[in-house]
């Protein structure tokens, strides 16, 4: 539940998703599930030449279950905030 | 993937908003599925009709029509909103048929296994 309500936040943020078969997708968050997947508008591939097949595509829906990384902006995370949200998990779950 | 009521389809991850719009699907094993949505659930299981498999090897590439798919959702990797107003591909890539570049897929395939086991067995010489 807490990285669903911290990517909640995050909505209207530009990130770089980066998938487990290599493929890196920037874009701007558009929405998160409980599954955390993800879905992307204004996407467009940083290796771009590497995957031809995505030129036309603009908005992406990303299955949660293939996710790496999903990188931020470094101001973009108020890292106390997240901290005591982490403790309190730990402390409650 | 929640269901998404009517007002919802602005902001939820509901594949809702691809509904009957022609979509690109990456599968699990590198696959390149095109098509139209026409079902979605909760699993990203979809419904593909009209569709088709992009193959692309270097230069070239193919489309291969399937007809109508079942896809299941575990297999999904991503499913992108192609826009019809721009090129789907980059301008330098070539159509060849299917026996072509069911070929091209070939010497690739037998190109990397060749480098794999050529790792293998420098791996395998490595006693250190």
């Amino acid at each position: 539940m807490l990285f669903f309500s911290y990517f909640k936040d995050l909505v209207g943020q530009e990130v770089t998703v980066e998938l487990k078969n290599d493929l890196e997708i920037r874009g701007t968050l558009h929405s998160v599930d409980q599954y955390l997947n993800i879905k992307l508008e204004n996407t467009h591939v940083v290796d771009q030449d590497k995957f031809p097949h995505m030129l036309s595509v603009r908005n992406c829906f990303i299955r949660g279950s293939v996710v790496r990384y999903v990188q931020l902006p470094p101001d973009g995370v108020d890292v106390d905030l997240l901290h005591d949200a982490a403790r309190r998990e730990a402390r409650g779950g | 993937m929640s269901w998404a009521g009517p007002e919802d389809i602005y902001l939820s991850t509901s594949l809702a908003s691809y509904l009957d719009r022609k979509i690109l699907v990456l599968l699990r094993d590198g696959r390149k599925l095109m098509g139209t949505l026409r079902s979605f659930d909760q699993f990203a299981n979809a419904v593909l009709e009209g569709a088709c498999e992009r193959v692309i090897v270097d230069e070239k590439y193919c489309d291969i029509p399937l007809g109508l798919y079942v896809i299941r959702g575990e297999n999904v990797v991503l499913i992108g909103e192609m826009d019809t107003e721009r090129e789907e591909l980059p301008p330098h890539m070539i159509r060849v048929s299917e026996t072509e570049i069911k070929r091209a897929q070939k010497v690739e395939s037998e190109a990397s296994e060749l480098r794999g086991t050529m790792r293998k067995r420098m791996e395998f010489l490595d006693f250190d």
